[in-house]
């Protein structure tokens, strides 16, 4: 099938960019790897009056560091981001976590920003962004604004961005020097959305686990952080039980849904399985350096 | 704001000037307007890699590119490879590994490893594999596509 016919714009600047969004009244579309909305285009389940192409907007290609932050540019591929040596020595989590993402050709064009905007449940960006307590920087004709991802994902394929805005960067904060980290997925094929992932943070005091953080994917409408699971755990010792105990309120406090891929019995034994993995994972890289800020 | 442009693009060495809808793939640009039928397409939402090209030197799909989009661009197809007189060398591994069958699959895989052999160290069959894991073949069980690669990669050696 074909894309419905729609009026492109090949963006310029941001201000370009987001006059184009705002004179589209409603109905203009961000272009950026195109990777999710040109399929969605050419099913015609989008159908775009105006397409606004931000490929060409110069800088946005960029990772940089910032205070306590790595920030993603609009035009960062999932090549970049996999590839990047600020990421795999700041963030290693998410080093690892692009390893699941889509394959070779995909990674050439799909951006970080555009996944975290399409907020596809079952996608590592997003997820990614939730654990590391992301900040979304967004532009329109109004001005700028931030917002925090978990203000920003409001369901499956549904976010609080207004039609006149588009997302510029998002950044991640790094985590603390010694942070143990762990990634666990399971899909039937590498590179295919997975059927449930999880990433874990944590930090270690007096043999003790401190400030837990826990994000899953592919187990409700959107990627989720767990407050209640990860304040169960501070201040415990890292035992299988703790971790038994914390995979088991995980598994009560999520909705998974069946589709042709799993059954939610499935999805929520795979969730367990998961958790009590990357758990344990995460404890024994605590300690670590990761060369991240203090 | 334009629903039709003018784009001037490279293709295999030529350049081609052509009014373009600005909803036209760039599939059915090479396809239809320009008649290089070498790129297939089998799914047009970017699953089966049937449609791979290169653009500015990396892989992508033609099926999920607007042609408007290419404006400028250098393209890559299969039919600069080689031609059947005269195969290049991808292309002559395929041949000599039997690394396909039907060939429906075959030039989004040819393309695909072009990017693999230029940018990826492809030391493992393990990291050939995952790199071919975006391209479908229902045909050849992907055993003697892996050899194809595998000697390729020995050829050229360790990315410098
Ligand atoms: C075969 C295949 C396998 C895949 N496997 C995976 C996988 O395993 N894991 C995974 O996470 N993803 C996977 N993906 C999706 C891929 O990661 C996409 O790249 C990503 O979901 C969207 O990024 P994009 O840059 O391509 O965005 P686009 O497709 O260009 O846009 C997606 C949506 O976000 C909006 N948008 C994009 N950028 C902005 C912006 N800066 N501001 C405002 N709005 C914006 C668009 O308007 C659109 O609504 C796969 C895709 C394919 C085709
Ligand atoms: S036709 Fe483009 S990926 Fe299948
Ligand atoms: S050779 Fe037939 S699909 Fe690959």
């Amino acid at each position: 099938m074909k894309p419905a016919r729609f009026d492109y714009v090949r963006a310029e600047s941001i201000a370009h960019a987001v006059e184009a969004l705002a004179g589209a009244g409603g109905d203009g579309k961000v272009l950026a790897g195109g990777q999710s909305l040109m399929p969605m285009m050419n099913f015609r389940l989008v159908k775009p009056s105006v397409l606004v192409d931000i490929n060409r907007i110069p800088d946005l290609d960029r990772i940089t560091q910032e205070a306590g932050v790595l920030r993603l540019g609009a035009l960062v591929r999932h090549r970049m981001t996999a590839e990047d040596g600020l990421v795999a020595r700041h963030i290693p989590v998410l080093h690892a976590a692009m390893k699941h993402v889509a394959h070779l050709t995909v990674r050439n064009r799909g951006t970080f920003c555009g996944s975290v905007c399409h907020a596809d449940p079952a996608a590592e960006m997003p997820m990614m962004t939730l654990l590391l307590d992301g900040t979304i920087h967004i532009a329109s004709p109004r001005g700028d604004r931030t917002m925090a991802a978990r203000d920003f994902l409001v369901g499956s394929l549904s976010t609080a961005l207004e039609p006149d805005e588009m997302v510029v960067a998002v950044d991640l904060a790094i985590p603390e020097d010694g942070t143990g980290w762990a990634f666990e997925e399971f899909s039937r094929r590498h590179g295919d959305y997975a059927l449930a992932a999880i990433a874990v943070l944590m930090a270690r005091a007096d043999g003790r686990m401190r400030n837990v953080r826990i994000a899953m994917m592919g187990i409700a409408d959107t990627a989720l952080r767990f407050a209640d699971v990860e304040a169960a755990l501070e201040g415990r010792e890292g035992t299988p039980a703790a971790f038994d105990e914390a995979a088991a309120l995980l598994q009560a406090a999520i909705q998974p849904n069946s589709d042709l891929n799993a059954s939610a019995d499935y999805r929520r034994h795979l969730a367990g399985a998961l958790a009590r993995r990357a758990l344990a994972e995460a404890w024994q890289r605590t300690g670590e350096t990761t060369g991240g800020a203090a | 704001m334009q629903d039709q442009a003018t784009i001037t693009l490279t293709i295999n060495g030529l350049t081609y000037t052509r009014a373009v809808d600005a909803r036209l793939l760039l599939s059915d640009f090479l396809r239809h307007e320009l008649g290089l039928t070498g790129t297939h397409v089998g799914c047009e939402h970017g699953v089966c890699g049937a449609c791979t090209i290169l653009m500015d030197g990396r892989s992508a799909r033609s099926c999920l590119t607007l042609a408007i989009q290419a404006d400028g661009a250098t393209i890559e197809t299969v039919e600069g490879l080689g031609r059947m007189s005269d195969l290049g060398r991808v292309q002559q591994a395929f041949r000599e590994h039997h690394g396909l069958q039907c060939g429906f699959c075959t030039p989004g895989f040819l393309m695909t490893i072009t990017d693999m052999l230029r940018h990826h160290p492809l030391e493992t069959d393990d990291a050939i594999r995952e790199a071919l894991s975006g391209n479908i073949c229902r045909c050849t069980g992907y055993q003697h596509i892996v050899d194809a690669v595998r000697e390729l990669a020995r050829e050229r050696g360790p990315l410098t």
